[in-house]
């Protein structure tokens, strides 16, 4: 398993290349996703996706929350704990 | 009675929290028909004000036509006010058969059907079409209805980057284990008036082996030479397989829309679509306007030519006045301010001065991409544009934005 940091870069990577249409727009690892307005809720599909493949993970919908999605932290926690079997 | 207090309290709370956000909607009551110049009744209770009209969707000016109207009359003395019924018991006539037939004809496809509105038609059709084994991909843009209509849907989904082609063909790769796929896009966008590239879109289904969806409501009738649609704009009538539209817009904008495209596609919408199985269609008095809609625009294309010429000139005075524009060539012409207080308190100013024109903000539009969105008509006049412009330079220069940049602007009010 990935460190913490080497999962939040992965996602942080991935958010940009996927999200962003700006190249000069700035985030980080506690910018707001989806109540930012970065990204909406049909494109978080393509995001969980991506962790479920990378991570060999399955995230029931009930628990892939736009609460959940809101930060690069909060996913990194989130693929942490399915990864640790914890859920 | 089961609305007691508390639930009452409840829901006083959600309003009071869309006041508190500055998103509460307020209504403005039209004293007169649709048109150029209307009279205003805001805010409500306040003495009517004659103001010019720079956001309606009344693209070719037809919602007041004389024709459109005399056509109305008639089908309402020959055809009745209402059908009582949906269009599989006993609530179809000759007339709707007509317009379907008429509209095939005119976005070049290979047949159409009828729903109450097009916001309709887009929460039906997916539903029709998909299943779970299916996958349906969307510009990040598209229109509320689509989004609605995906969500009802059981296929799987997917988005790309807003007309960005690469990031399409990447999801067609990635998706093309599925059984059918549908890209789904806007043929012009509502809020920043441009259009996607659809040659190469339809060049990027034929390759990957899926089908093409446009919503075509804000090109129907004045997009491409001779106004049938973006697909006429990008030479590819006939490869569209899936378009809707609106008769709520430009084609005389009353009600209505359609789902037109493939012959199959059309005639599953009509044995499984639920807003077209569960609701009355289109009333014959729409029916015979729309169709005297579709007779002056296959005569001439004298009113889209208008548009256009109008639409250059607006884009043109703003430019010159130093305004900040998005980019594009369709009568939608937002004028950016960034900034979602800026945009409301200019929207009220441009009332003051006599021109009607709404800011739009976050959620309509993304965070720190608040605008005036203007909206040209072939009722305008030289002089109502002339007059609109110096009122939008009088406020502009009030605020000190005029020959400022985005950053300028955002420096001086924030995003």
């Amino acid at each position: 398993m990935e460190s913490t940091e080497d999962i939040r870069a992965a996602v942080l990577k991935y958010v940009k290349a996927e999200y962003l249409e700006d190249d000069d727009q700035e985030i980080n690892f506690d910018t707001a996703l989806i109540s930012g307005g970065i990204v909406d809720s049909f494109s978080m599909v393509s995001l969980k996706r991506f962790l479920e493949n990378r991570y060999k993970i399955q995230i029931p919908d009930d628990k892939a929350t736009p609460e959940s999605f809101d930060s690069v932290n909060k996913i990194a926690s989130l693929v942490e704990t399915f990864a640790a079997g914890k859920v | 009675m089961a609305f007691t207090n508390p639930v009452r309290e409840h829901y006083q709370k959600d309003l009071d929290a869309l006041r508190a956000a500055g998103i509460f909607k307020v209504e403005r009551y039209i004293h007169s028909a649709q048109a150029a110049d209307i009279e205003v009744e805001f805010p409500a209770g306040a003495p009517l004000k004659r103001v010019i009209n720079m956001c309606a969707n009344n693209y070719l000016g037809l919602s007041s036509h004389p024709e459109v109207i005399q056509a109305a009359r008639t089908g309402l003395d020959t055809r009745g006010y209402g059908m009582s019924s949906v269009r599989f018991t006993c609530g179809t006539q000759d007339i709707h058969r007509e317009l379907e037939r008429r509209m095939t004809e005119f976005l070049g496809t290979e047949d159409t059907i009828l729903f109450p509105s097009c916001m309709d038609a887009n929460a039906g059709v997916f539903e029709a079409i998909l299943d779970e084994s299916d996958v349906m991909i969307s510009d990040r843009l598209v229109h509320a209805s689509i989004v609605d209509g995906i969500r009802l849907c059981k296929a799987q989904r997917d988005t790309f980057k807003h007309a960005n082609m690469e990031h399409l063909e990447e999801k067609l790769k990635l998706h093309s284990d599925k059984r059918l796929m549908v890209v789904i896009t806007d043929g012009v966008f509502s809020m920043d008036g441009d259009t996607p590239p659809l040659d190469t879109m339809a060049a990027l289904c034929e390759k990957y082996g899926a089908m093409l969806f446009v919503d075509e409501s804000h090109s129907s009738g004045f997009i491409g030479k001779t106004g049938r649609g973006t697909h006429e704009k990008y030479g590819v009538v006939g490869k569209i397989d899936i378009i809707t539209t609106t008769f709520g817009k430009a084609l005389g904008g009353a009600s209505g829309g359609c789902v037109s495209g493939r012959k199959e596609i059309v005639e599953l919408c009509r044995q499984k679509a639920r807003p077209y199985l569960f609701s009355n269609t289109i009333a014959p008095v729409v029916v015979s306007g729309v169709l005297r809609v579709l007779d002056l625009l296959s005569k001439s294309t004298e009113l889209r030519d208008k548009l256009e010429r109008n639409a250059a000139y607006w884009r043109k005075g703003l430019t010159e006045a130093g305004f900040v524009l998005k980019n594009g060539d369709t009568p939608i012409v937002p004028v950016m301010l960034f900034n979602a207080k800026l945009a409301q308190d200019f929207s009220r100013d441009l009332f003051d001065e006599g021109i009607y024109a709404i800011g739009f903000f976050f959620p309509v539009v993304p965070k720190g991409q608040a605008r005036i969105r203007t909206q040209l008509s072939a009722a305008h006049e030289t002089h109502h544009l002339d007059k609109a412009l110096a009122a939008f330079i009088k406020v502009g220069k009030k605020y000190g934005i005029l020959g400022k940049t985005k950053d300028e602007i955002v420096a001086m009010y924030g995003l």
